[in-house]
């Protein structure tokens, strides 16, 4: 059996699209992939933007990952929380992120929050939809903290305090309840988990722990686990088998070993 | 019916103290009809790191040739071992890339680093990597594969009770799931040494209840 192996450029590839668009035609159902039912969160307060994500992933109605990470690194001064096909928030805020590493290496300049929305926004734009990542990006520039939510289709918020993902309603009744100008660090923080913690508690496709981003001037803290309401009880058993329960048809041991030939290369 | 119960078929990795396994059925099938009793669904990638690829058969050997090949050619640009970790995100981006025409395979994870850490980490179809500290499941028992592990599992087991855990688990697993089972392979990874059994299970299709 052989097939052409060759190393691809960049860019998606259409290669089985015929084969799959032929199964479904034959009444075959395409597989759901992770996506990652949400709630994400961001707050501006006097002197920084504040993030927060709940750390839950699902396929379908099966909670995949119960402790998985939303908030992605752009820059330095630049995070991004993501809602959607988990794939998609992954890659695309990776390509963004080398994007401005590139675009920060050529202008030695700190990334500033638009052009980080300016990029995404043009990326998913591209792809009409079809790249379903939702997104709350925020960051510290030379103007300042700024806010904004991206949708998949390319569309841009730019706003004091906002909400996405399934949990967004939840977390949005906090807000309009208790969010008022002028907040410090200490009740930014407190209002995203207290936010967090509403779509945990109240949206079934949110769960688990919270996870915080404070980015101010010169400083970005992220806290991941910052609060952790769902921790699982120790077992009080233990469910160990007695060694040789499981029967065994065959075995086979590979042992490795080291080999070492001669001297050392001298690195010095 | 999804595709990705064409075929069947579920792979299971966990950690333990030092050391990691990996767990996969045998049975290849054509929906309800048992086709083999011996389909290879785990391929090692190097010496202390495997890969499981449950999902549809065409897939899981277009694929496993595909890795073989970009690790192979990784192994003679570098001159050392894929580590666990680059492995998962060559094989997430060889996923990602098919974004919009995905192969039907939930890839599964499993080896020692260099440093002989644990890692283990499973996938979707189009290359969302799960990164786990405890287990990972995948496949077309993965629903009952999640109850058997989240009960049986536990921190800091030597690998010869990974091995018993891991191998309930599996069993079990697929006793309760039409597609999978006739048989199961399981590979313990330690530093010092790859253990890999074949295990004794029921040899039919699970449940002959259906009507």
């Amino acid at each position: 059996m052989t097939i052409k192996q060759v190393k691809t450029a960049g860019g998606f590839s259409f290669e089985n699209h015929t084969r799959n668009a032929a199964l479904e035609t034959k009444g075959v159902k395409p597989p759901k992939a992770t996506s990652t039912g949400t709630t994400i969160v961001g707050v501006i307060y006097d002197n920084g933007v504040c993030l927060g994500a709940d750390t839950r992933a699902t396929e379908g109605p099966i909670v995949a990952d119960k402790n998985c990470e939303k908030i992605h690194y752009l820059s330095p001064n630049l995070y991004c929380c993501g809602a959607g096909t988990a794939a998609d928030t992954e890659f695309t805020t990776n390509m963004i992120s080398s994007q401005l590493e590139l675009h920060r290496l050529s202008t030695g300049r700190k990334t500033r929050v638009v052009t980080a929305m300016t990029l995404l926004k043009q990326m998913l734009f591209r792809y009409q939809g079809h790249i379903g990542a939702a997104l709350v990006l925020g960051g510290f520039d030379i103007n300042g903290p700024q806010l904004y939510t991206i949708y998949p289709h390319g569309s841009t918020d730019k706003l004091p305090y906002v909400t996405m993902g399934s949990g967004s309603l939840a977390a949005m009744s906090v807000f309009e309840s208790k969010w008022k100008p002028g907040l410090n660090r200490e009740e930014a923080i407190e209002l995203v988990s207290e936010a967090i913690r509403a779509g945990i508690f109240n949206d079934l496709g949110s769960g688990s722990n919270v996870d915080v981003c404070v980015i101010e001037e010169n400083s970005t803290d992220y806290l991941r686990n910052h609060d952790k309401p769902n921790e699982r009880a120790l077992k009080e058993q233990s469910y160990k088998f007695p060694r040789g329960t499981t029967a065994v048809l065959k075995e086979s041991i590979r042992n490795f070993v080291d080999v070492s030939e001669g001297d050392a290369m001298d690195m010095s | 019916m999804s595709i990705m119960e064409y075929n069947g078929g579920s792979v299971v990795a966990m950690v333990g103290k030092n050391c990691v396994a990996i767990a996969a059925d045998k049975r290849l099938g054509q929906q309800f009809m048992t086709v083999s009793t011996n389909f290879q669904k785990i391929f090692s990638a190097t010496e202390k790191t495997y890969i499981g690829l449950p999902g549809l058969a065409t897939d899981v050997l277009t694929l496993s040739e595909r890795f073989r090949f970009n690790i192979n050619m990784y192994k003679m640009e570098e001159e050392r071992d894929i580590e666990p970790k680059t492995l998962a995100h060559m094989i997430s981006s060889t996923l990602y890339q098919r974004r919009f025409g995905p192969y039907f395979v939930e890839p599964v994870v499993a080896g020692l680093s260099k440093d002989n850490k644990p890692f283990i980490c499973a996938m979707d179809l189009i290359g969302c990597i799960n990164f786990a500290k405890d287990f990972v499941v995948s496949g077309t028992a993965s629903q009952n594969l999640y109850g058997m592990c989240e009960s049986l599992w536990q921190p800091d087991l030597e690998p010869e009770d990974l091995f018993e855990t891991i191998s309930q688990a599996l069993l079990n697993a697929q006793d309760r799931d039409a597609l999978s089972g006739w048989g199961a392979i399981v590979h313990v990874i330690t530093p010092e040494r790859v253990v890999t059994r074949s295990l004794k299970s029921r040899q039919v299709s699970a449940n002959r209840i259906d009507y």
